[in-house]
């Protein structure tokens, strides 16, 4: 990557206001394939599950899955789209080795849903609308690999390998209207858009949306006008933005890309780019020649998909709880403050809090766990916090042995620690380390004599009645004990043994 | 309608991947001349507020269901291949990514 | 033993029911009838000896162990080289595809199969079925049996050569513009587009898509018939397949009565361009018809003027979609792969070396159509024109059971004579096309032969969708007229090859 030096993000949007629209592919779970029966499981070996339909042999016909289009139904209502009462399916033409027919078959003027629109909740809990231009069904490529040269990159390969095991899943491609008006705040609009797109796709159970399985896939559009003008400026098109997290460095690095070439007297042209997660810059794509001329009608092996009113209707009826709806009713019944439940949403500790609470522990309980501990924690590592090693069950069973007074705070913090570095259930932690709390009166009762002996003042201060300093020799029981002591249990026993 | 021209035919031929000779795109040039200039009268009825037919059938709605059905063996869906490695399909290296 | 490759398919498959004849006998009489005149004909482009025997076994076998047979089971079949055939070469007459055998067979080629059919070999046709000549075909063209300096009509030639010459009763085509009836009215047989939709497509290769019928092809009507109820009916591989139930075609090429029928004669389909000798033989065909029972009138299809021009936009337009599969990356050539080359440059290359000129020249024409620019003025435009002759179609059939007109303008021409000369090559479907585009059913046969040239002419007759019994109503009632006036069928007076 070259070393340039770019405008600084603050001193683009002086000048500048970001223009973005946001493409987003999701790949359905549907069970076959989009237009045949082939098996869409992930994982198989290379081109077990092809057909002569996906495989684009001569001869063969595309037959719509009803469940793609019902899926597609679905995310379109959730996305608060109108429905297509008739709509095709259009080829767009172009030659690409992974894509069997040279065509994908997909939907062009006429998509199955659109006119919709997203709330997205910013970190700070304000609300942005974006803007939904259309949702519309389509199929996935195959998949290449790329053979010899030195980095088994796509440049310098001497040949490329084939596999259709992933040709003519079903995709939706859900397209933003312009979006304006974020200001600053543009990249952060994007990645709490492609958030909470992603857990639309997972609540309405139509894909697992995993960025990182290219399940859900963003392109970043991203354009500068200068403050105060109409017209929207050129724009560049960063493909495939595969993380939360990079679709925000993607923007954030355009905008100031953008700005540093017309600071220069620059123009911006219109082209593809691709993102390096390892720096968060972007590259050019391939410049070509001739602009791309798709070449799209209507795809005539297909007939033209009429929903029904009463299907739409009974889809609609049917949907779930949507998650802004869902995030509403949990602060209510976790008695959250906004603020508080913005910083469960932004530590992405819904879902977590939401399993440990149903293996039985209590809601603040679980909620402070996912948030201090596990979340310092996923934020050091740079992971999701759902992705930690431990589970809401082992979670749960911390708050109980708490809960049960056989671990303290300071212990349980230790278990968790134990579960972390994979040394077993929060149960073989406690055995393992040793961390159980010493209750019992004998073998605390020498601990606090000793430490009695040990601070004669203090316990002449005790005996006068000065009771508050029983927290010095409560500490130095805890001391002794190596934080294993039940401390209420040793303060009962101090003040017992020296008449207070 | 505008004549087409060699230059017009050599774009046609990229779109379409064909890698022409010099003398077929003059041959085509003259050729597809001559059938533009005689189908262009359908654009006798552009003005007319007629819908369009794509297809000859009113059928709308016709979907399956979403269940698995036998797939090719490998050996099969490879057995036309000009070239395989892997279980793959082999193809030359491929320039860009779309 | 010759006299079985002159039985009809119905004949041969009573015989063979009967036991009066082996399945395996009418198989090997055919391949012997191949062996002795292809050579000069090159209906076909495989024969498949060893697959034919053994499908002959199989219905010999059922009939030895007792059990029902269809009515074409042990009936011999020539199958246009554009239908899959799992295990058996299939090329659509094209370079780009020497030598690629499919894993699959066409749904077609599957209920033939099931019918006992027995698939001698794939038959020859202009490459991807883009022509009316078959001399389109990189295997070299076919020649009519009336006189084999003469086009078979096209792209379907080599099936309706491979009937006029007897090396098959039955064959199969498939109809596009015209692919299947005119090759029938050149050659003398008859020829029959079903209604769009009720064949199924799955396993056809797609030329284009919204007009391609694949059909049945026959020495007479019932023999057609026979056919057409074996290969149509719902198929849930192919989206644009009717659910309905097939028309009783069979039933229809039996009744032999066009008593009270109203019967329309097309007024745009005659003047420039038609031979007198066509237009003579069509006259005493619209006379017979009066003569027979029908009522006879006159109709006006304004639009049908357009249709040569809609159909030269639109069936390009989807074959250069239909055809960009051919990249040489899964199956079939592939050219220049020296290990410099990108896939984008062995494509090209490919592409140019495996097409022919009338396939490159469509391909460039529809992509022209569909391009950004262009899309409105020509590929929208046709579309409407689709529309509207949709509309004369409906407004005729109005008032008439059916519509006829000649098949083809012209006779049989010369092999050559128009092969550089598109336009000319284009008018040979001027009459067939308004069926393709509106998706209607139409059939070719034969009704006498030009006086000027001895070559036989085409009576083309079409019903409304989903109504195809009517053609063979009409078809089996002209039929037995004239083979009674002629005391023979048409094809008994084409020269011995
Ligand atoms: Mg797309
Ligand atoms: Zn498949």
């Amino acid at each position: 990557m070259s070393v340039i030096s770019l405008v600084s993000y603050e001193d683009a949007l002086a000048s500048y206001d970001p223009v973005m629209g946001l493409e987003v592919h999701v790949e359905l779970g549907t069970r076959t394939k989009m237009f045949c029966g082939c098996s869409t499981e992930l994982g198989a070996e290379p081109n077990t599950q092809t057909c002569p339909t996906c495989l684009g042999l001569p001869g063969s016909l595309p037959v719509v899955n009803a469940v793609g289009v019902e899926s597609a139904i679905r995310i379109g209502l959730a996305l608060n789209c109108e429905i297509a009462e008739w709509c095709r399916f259009a080829r767009k033409n172009y030659f690409y080795p992974d894509m069997p027919k040279n065509f994908q078959t997909s939907q062009y003027d006429e998509p199955i849903a659109f006119n919709g629109y997203l709330d997205v909740q910013l970190e700070d809990g304000e609300v942005f609308r974006v803007e939904i231009e259309r949702a519309h069904m389509e199929e996935d490529t195959g998949k290449s690999t790329h053979v010899g040269g030195a980095t088994g990159r796509i440049h310098g390969a001497e040949y490329s390998l084939l596999d259709y095991n992933r040709a003519g899943i079903p995709l939706i491609e859900i397209v933003t209207k312009p979006i304006v008006g974020a200001g600053a705040r543009a990249p952060e609009v994007a990645k709490a858009y492609v958030t909470e797109l992603r857990e639309l796709i997972r609540t309405l159970g139509v894909s697992e949306a995993r960025m990182d399985k290219g399940q859900m896939r963003c392109d970043v559009n991203l354009s500068l006008r200068p403050i105060g003008r109409e017209k929207f400026g050129t724009r560049s098109e960063t493909k495939n933005v595969n993380s939360l997290r990079s679709v925000e460095r993607a923007a954030r690095f355009e905008v100031q890309r953008h700005a540093t070439v017309l600071a220069d007297g620059g123009t911006i042209v219109q082209e593809t780019r691709h993102f390096h997660e390892e720096d968060g810059s972007t590259t050019s794509g391939r410049i070509k020649e001739e602009a791309e001329d798709y070449r799209y009608f209507p795809e005539p092996d297909l007939v033209p998909i009429a929903p029904s009113r009463e299907w739409v209707e009974e889809l609609r009826a049917a949907l779930p709880e949507l998650p802004r709806v869902r995030r509403g009713r949990l602060q209510a019944e976790w008695g959250l403050s906004d603020k508080d439940m913005q910083a469960v949403l932004n530590a992405g500790a819904v879902e977590p809090i939401l399993e440990t609470v149903a293996a039985g522990a209590p809601a603040d309980q679980a909620r402070k766990w996912w948030l201090g501990e596990l979340a310092r924690r996923a934020n050091e590592t740079g992971t999701e916090l759902a992705d930690q090693p431990i589970t809401p069950a082992q979670v749960a069973r911390v708050c109980a042995l708490v809960a049960e007074g056989k671990l303290n705070d300071k212990l349980a913090r230790q278990v968790i620690e134990g579960v972390l570095a994979g040394e077993g259930e929060p149960d073989e932690v406690v055995a393992g380390r040793g961390l159980a709390v010493v209750s019992d009166d004998s073998a605390l009762g020498a601990a606090v004599d000793q430490a009695i002996a040990d601070n004669p003042d203090v316990a002449a201060k005790i005996r006068d009645g000065k009771v508050q300093a029983v927290g010095a020799l409560v500490g130095a029981v805890m001391k002794a004990t190596r934080g294993q002591a039940d401390a209420a249990r040793a303060k009962d026993l101090i003040l017992e043994r020296l008449g207070a | 309608m505008p004549g087409i021209t060699r230059e017009e035919v050599a774009h046609l031929a990229r779109l379409s991947r064909l890698e022409l000779q010099a003398e077929e795109l003059d041959h085509f040039a003259e050729q597809l001349d001559v059938i533009i200039g005689a189908v262009a009268r359908v654009s006798e009825v552009a003005g007319q507020d007629v819908p369009p037919t794509s297809h000859p059938l009113p059928l709308t709605n016709v979907m399956r269901a979403d269940e698995v059905r036998p797939s090719l063996t490998p050996e099969q869906a490879l057995s036309g291949a000009p070239a395989g490695e892997e279980q793959r399909f082999r193809v030359p290296q491929i320039l860009g990514e779309d | 033993m010759t006299e079985l490759i002159k039985y009809t398919a119905a004949q041969t498959a009573a015989a063979v029911s009967a036991g009066e004849v082996s399945a395996v006998e009418v198989a090997q009489a055919h391949l012997d009838r191949i062996e002795a005149v292809d050579k000069k004909v090159n209906a076909f482009l495989h024969v498949d000896t060893e697959g034919a025997l053994k499908a002959a076994r199989a219905v010999d076998d059922r009939r030895a162990r007792g059990e029902e047979l269809g009515p074409l089971a042990g009936v011999p079949l020539a199958l246009k080289d554009v239908f899959t055939t799992k295990g058996v070469p299939t090329t659509c007459g094209s370079k780009i595809l020497e030598g690629w055998i499919p894993p699959y067979d066409a749904t077609l080629t599957a209920r033939l199969k099931d019918a006992g059919v027995v698939i001698l070999g794939k038959t020859n046709m202009d490459e991807f079925a883009m022509g009316s000549s078959t001399e389109n075909s990189a295997y070299g063209p076919t020649g009519n049996p009336w006189d084999l300096s003469r086009i078979p009509g096209g792209s379907g030639g080599g099936s309706a050569a491979a009937l006029a010459a007897y090396e098959a009763p039955l064959a199969i085509g498939t109809d596009t513009g015209g692919s299947i009836r005119q090759p029938g009215a050149v050659t003398g047989t008859v020829g029959v587009k079903p209604t769009y939709g009720s064949v199924s497509r799955f396993g056809l290769v797609a030329f284009s898509s919204s007009l391609d019928q694949g059909g049945p092809c026959a020495r007479t009507v019932l023999d057609a018939a026979l056919l057409h109820e074996a290969i149509a009916g719902h198929d849930p591989l192919d989206s644009t397949s009717i659910d309905a139930p097939v028309p009783a075609v069979v039933e229809a090429a039996r009744m032999r009565d066009v008593r009270g029928m109203r019967i329309g004669v097309v007024k745009e389909f005659a003047g420039e361009g038609y031979q007198a000798g066509v237009m003579q033989r069509f006259d005493e065909s619209v006379e017979l018809l009066r003569e027979l029972g029908a009522e006879v009138v006159e109709v006006s299809c304004p639009s049908f003027t357009l249709a040569l021009p809609a159909y030269y936009l639109i069936a390009p337009s989807e074959a250069s979609s239909n055809l960009a599969r051919f990249d040489a990356m899964r199956y079939g050539l592939r050219v220049g792969d020296d290990g410099s080359r990108s896939a984008e440059e062995v494509t090209a290359l490919t592409r140019e070396a495996g097409f022919g000129p009338e396939v490159k020249r469509r391909i460039m024409l529809g992509t022209y159509a569909l391009s950004s620019g262009y899309y409105d003025a020509y590929y929208g435009s046709a579309q409407k024109v689709r529309t509207l002759i949709s509309r004369d179609f409906d407004a005729a059939f109005a008032g008439v059971d059916v519509l006829v007109s000649p098949t083809t303008p012209t006779t049989a021409f010369p092999i050559g004579e128009r092969a550089d000369d598109p336009m000319a090559m284009y008018l040979a479907d001027l009459c067939t096309i308004p069926s393709n585009l509106a998706g209607n059913a139409a059939m070719s046969l034969p009704c006498g032969l030009a006086p000027e040239d001895n070559l036989p002419v085409g009576l083309q007759i079409i019903a409304p969708a989903m109504a195809d019994d009517r053609l063979y109503r009409v078809g089996g009632a002209v039929e037995a007229a004239l083979n009674e006036k002629w005391g023979h069928p048409l094809l008994e007076e084409a020269p011995a090859l």
